[in-house]
C-alpha cells in the first residue's frame, strides 16, 4: 500500500499528536516554549494552581519587550518597566528555566535569538505567548503564538489542545528584482490575500523565489504570516537551513546532528501533497512595497498613489478607508512618493537581522538622514557583528541612533515611541492605529526602503537613488 | 471560568474591520495586573466622540457586533480581559483572529462567526434600534437578532463543551498523563536532538 502523500505541515503535526478526542481535537506535544516579560499572567496561573513547569529543559525565557534601547549601565528608570524585566528573571529562576536576561551575551528579540542560538530546529513544535512566533516556521518548524492561558497550559503539561488547521500553499516562482526583498514579497502576499486571508490555515511558502531566500529572508516572510491571519507559516528545510544551524550553541552536535539532518530531509512536502488552498505569485511582479493605511493588507508598490474611497462601491468599506486615511493624514490620489516623513525605525523581529542592517547601511553609506531615526539590532550577536563590519558607523554618521537589542519602537512598551501625529517609515510588522504610540502614523517597508526614506525625508523608491552610492550590493 | 449557556442582552454595533488587539488593549497597559480592572483600558485610545461604546443608547451592552478579522494581531490575552472586565460575554463577527478566538474561549467569552452579509444586516438593525437585545443560546447554537429571526452558527464541539461547562482544560489534559509520558519516552529515542545540547 502506498502511503498517502503528506505536506510538511502534516508530517510535523502527525509526529506530535499525543491523543485525539472523538470531536477531532488533538493534544499536541510541544518541543519548545519561549517566554518573554509578558508571561507574568501565565506564571500567576500555574502558581495559583500549585503547578510546576513540566519540561524546564524545553522552556526558555528571553527579556526583549521591555528592555531599554539606550544605555544599559544604569538601572531602568521607570519602576513598572523595571518590574517587568525583573519579574521574568524571578519567575524563570524559581522554575529553573534558562533565562536570557538584560545582560546576557546572547540577549535579543526572542524570534532573532532562538534561531541564532540553534534552539529553533526543523520539525519542532514551537510556541510562545507572542503572535510573531510564526517566524520560526522558516526552519520547517510548526510555530505559532498563543495567549496567557495556553502558555500556562504548556508550562504545566508541555502540550496544547488544537484543532488541525487547514493548509494553504503560497508559491512564488521567478526572481525578485533589484532591491526587492523578502519584506516586499510578504507584503505583496498579504495585500493579495488580505489581513484575514489565511485565517485558520497554516501556510507553506514554496517556489523558486522562496528557495532562493537566505534564512534571514525566510524568517522575515514567516514572521508576517500572522499579518495574513495565518496560524503559522512554514518553509521546507533544505541545505540553506542545515548549514545555518550547524555549529550553533544549542544545536545538536556530531552524530546526533547527522541523524537529525537525515530526519529533516524527510520533512519537505511530498510531490503529490494536497493543500486546501493554493495561491501563486510571480516574483517579477513584486515591487518595493509600503503600506498606506492602518492594516498590513494596505500594502502597495511604492510607485502607487493613495487610493480614493470614492471609487469604493461598498459604503461600509469606503467609510473604513476614509477612517484610515484620516488617521494617516493622507489625501486620496496623492503619490506616495510625495509624502514627507518625520522619523525612521529600523528594527523588530521582522527586520533586525544582519542582512537587514547591511541592506539599510548600503543605502545610507555616505549619506545624511533628513529625519531622526533609530536603528535597533535584533540581538547582541547581530549588534557585535554589525559593529565589526562598521555598519553602526554608517548609521551614526548618517545621524541615526544606534540602539541596544530588543523590540523597541515596534511595540513601544520600553518607552521608545513615535510621538503623536508623527509619520514613521518603519521596518516593523504592524501599522495598527496607536501601535508605535498614540496617534503615531506607521508606513511598513523593507530596511532598504526605510533607509531611502531616511535619506530623502520622503517615502522613496530605493531603486531611484544613485546606485553608485549604494556601496556593497 | 464562568460557564456560558444563554445570554439575552443589548448589543452594540462597530462598523470597523480588522479591529486589532492593540486597539482593544493599548500596549502600555500590558504591564498592569489583572486586579487593575482591564475594563478601564478597553478601546482606551478609540474613545472619541461618537464611539458607539460610549453612546448612552447602547448602555449595558454585553454583546459586540463587528466586522471581519476581529481581534487580529498580537496574542495578548489582555485584549480578552478588557472585553470581559468591560462587561462583554459575546462578540459576533464574520471572522476572528485565531489567537484571539482561542483566548476568548479560555475566558468564557463566546465568539460567534456568521456570514459577512448577515453580520452587516445585524449591525444595521442595531443602528436602527439602538439598545435592542440579542439572544444567544449556545447549546442550541442559535443567535436571535432584533428582527426575531433565529440564526444558527457553527462552533467547535470542544470549545462549546468547555464554554458551557466552564471547564479548565489543564484538568482535562492531566487525564491524559499516561499518554503524555508514553509519548515523551518514545520521542526521546526517536528524536534525541529535541532536548537542546545546551550551554
Amino acid at each position: 500500500m502506498t502511503a498517502q502523500p503528506r505536506s510538511l505541515f502534516e508530517k510535523v503535526w502527525d509526529a506530535h499528536v499525543v491523543a485525539t478526542r472523538p470531536d477531532g481535537q488533538a493534544l499536541l506535544a510541544i518541543d519548545r516554549h519561549f517566554l518573554h516579560e509578558g508571561s507574568f499572567h501565565a506564571f500567576g496561573m500555574i502558581d495559583h494552581a500549585g503547578r510546576k513547569v513540566r519540561r524546564p529543559e524545553l522552556t526558555f525565557a528571553v527579556a526583549d519587550h521591555y528592555v531599554p534601547s539606550h544605555s544599559r549601565s544604569k538601572p531602568i528608570a521607570d519602576p513598572e518597566i523595571a518590574n517587568m524585566v525583573t519579574m521574568l528573571e524571578a519567575n524563570a529562576g524559581r522554575h529553573g528555566l534558562r533565562h536570557f536576561g538584560l545582560h546576557d551575551p546572547a540577549q535579543g528579540i526572542v524570534h532573532v535569538l532562538a534561531p541564532e542560538q540553534g534552539l529553533t530546529l526543523p520539525g519542532l513544535t514551537i510556541v510562545c505567548g507572542d503572535s510573531h512566533t510564526s517566524t520560526h516556521g522558516a526552519f520547517g518548524a510548526l510555530a505559532f503564538g498563543i495567549g496567557a492561558t495556553e502558555v500556562s497550559h504548556v508550562l504545566a503539561t508541555q502540550t496544547l489542545w488544537q484543532r488541525r488547521p487547514r493548509t494553504m500553499r503560497i508559491t512564488v516562482d521567478g526572481v525578485l528584482g533589484p532591491h526587492v526583498t523578502a519584506k516586499d514579497l510578504i507584503l505583496a502576499v498579504i495585500a493579495a490575500i488580505g489581513a484575514d486571508g489565511a485565517a485558520g490555515h497554516v501556510i507553506e511558502y514554496a517556489g523558486s523565489a522562496i528557495r532562493a531566500l537566505s534564512m534571514e529572508g525566510r524568517l522575515t516572510v514567516c514572521n508576517m504570516s500572522i499579518e495574513a491571519g495565518a496560524r503559522a507559516g512554514m518553509i521546507a528545510p533544505d541545505d540553506t537551513t542545515f548549514s545555518w544551524i550547524e555549529g550553533r550553541p544549542f544545536a545538536p552536535k556530531g552524530d546526533v546532528f547527522d541523524r537529525a539532518v537525515a530526519h529533516w530531509r524527510t520533512l519537505p512536502s511530498d510531490p503529490d501533497a494536497v493543500f486546501d488552498r493554493e495561491v501563486t505569485l510571480d516574483a517579477a511582479d513584486i515591487a518595493p512595497a509600503m503600506t498606506w493605511g492602518t492594516s498590513p493588507e494596505t500594502a502597495v508598490p511604492v510607485t502607487a498613489a493613495v487610493p480614493d474611497p470614492a471609487a469604493e462601491a461598498d459604503p461600509v468599506r469606503a467609510g473604513q478607508m476614509r477612517k484610515m486615511l484620516d488617521y494617516m493624514g493622507l489625501t486620496p490620489g496623492m503619490a506616495l512618493e510625495e509624502v514627507t516623513i518625520d522619523r525612521v525605525f529600523i528594527g523588530s523581529c521582522t527586520n533586525a537581522r544582519l542582512e537587514d542592517l547591511r541592506a539599510a547601511a548600503a543605502v545610507l553609506r555616505g549619506r545624511r538622514a533628513a529625519v531622526p531615526g533609530l536603528v535597533v539590532p535584533g540581538s547582541v550577536p547581530v549588534r557585535q557583528q554589525a559593529e565589526a563590519e562598521g555598519l553602526h558607523r554608517v548609521f551614526i554618521d548618517a545621524g541615526l541612533e544606534w540602539g541596544e537589542p530588543g523590540c523597541s519602537m515596534c511595540v513601544g512598551i520600553n518607552g521608545d515611541l513615535v510621538p503623536a501625529g508623527e509619520r514613521c517609515a518603519s521596518t516593523t510588522n504592524r501599522n495598527f492605529p496607536g501601535r508605535q504610540g498614540p496617534n503615531a502614523r506607521t508606513h511598513l517597508m523593507s530596511p532598504a526602503m526605510a533607509a531611502a526614506a531616511a535619506a530623502t525625508g520622503k517615502l522613496t523608491d530605493v531603486r531611484k537613488l544613485d546606485v553608485r552610492k549604494l556601496g556593497v550590493s | 471560568m464562568e460557564p456560558f449557556v444563554t445570554l439575552t442582552a443589548p448589543a452594540v454595533p462597530l462598523d470597523i474591520a480588522n479591529i486589532d488587539t492593540d486597539q482593544l488593549l493599548p500596549a502600555r497597559f500590558l504591564k498592569k495586573p489583572r486586579s487593575a480592572g482591564y475594563g478601564n483600558f478597553l478601546f482606551h485610545d478609540e474613545r472619541k466622540p461618537g464611539f458607539p461604546l460610549d453612546d448612552p443608547a447602547y448602555a449595558g451592552a454585553r454583546i459586540l457586533v463587528s466586522d471581519r478579522n476581529f481581534g487580529c494581531g498580537s496574542s495578548r490575552e489582555g485584549a480578552v480581559y478588557a472585553l470581559v472586565d468591560g462587561g462583554f460575554r459575546c462578540v459576533v463577527a464574520p471572522s476572528f483572529g485565531d489567537i484571539f478566538a482561542a483566548n476568548a474561549a479560555k475566558n468564557g467569552l463566546l465568539t460567534v462567526t456568521l456570514p459577512e452579509e448577515t453580520v452587516a444586516l445585524l449591525r444595521r438593525q442595531l443602528q436602527a434600534t439602538p439598545g435592542a437585545a440579542v439572544t444567544v443560546d449556545l447549546p442550541a447554537q442559535s443567535l436571535t437578532g432584533p428582527d426575531g429571526r433565529a440564526l444558527s452558527f457553527a462552533i467547535d464541539p470542544f470549545k462549546k463543551e468547555c464554554l458551557v461547562e466552564g471547564l479548565d482544560d489543564v484538568a482535562l489534559t492531566l487525564r491524559q498523563q499516561d499518554a503524555i509520558d508514553a509519548f515523551d519516552r518514545t520521542d526521546a529515542q526517536r528524536r534525541p536532538w529535541v532536548v537542546p545540547a545546551g550551554k
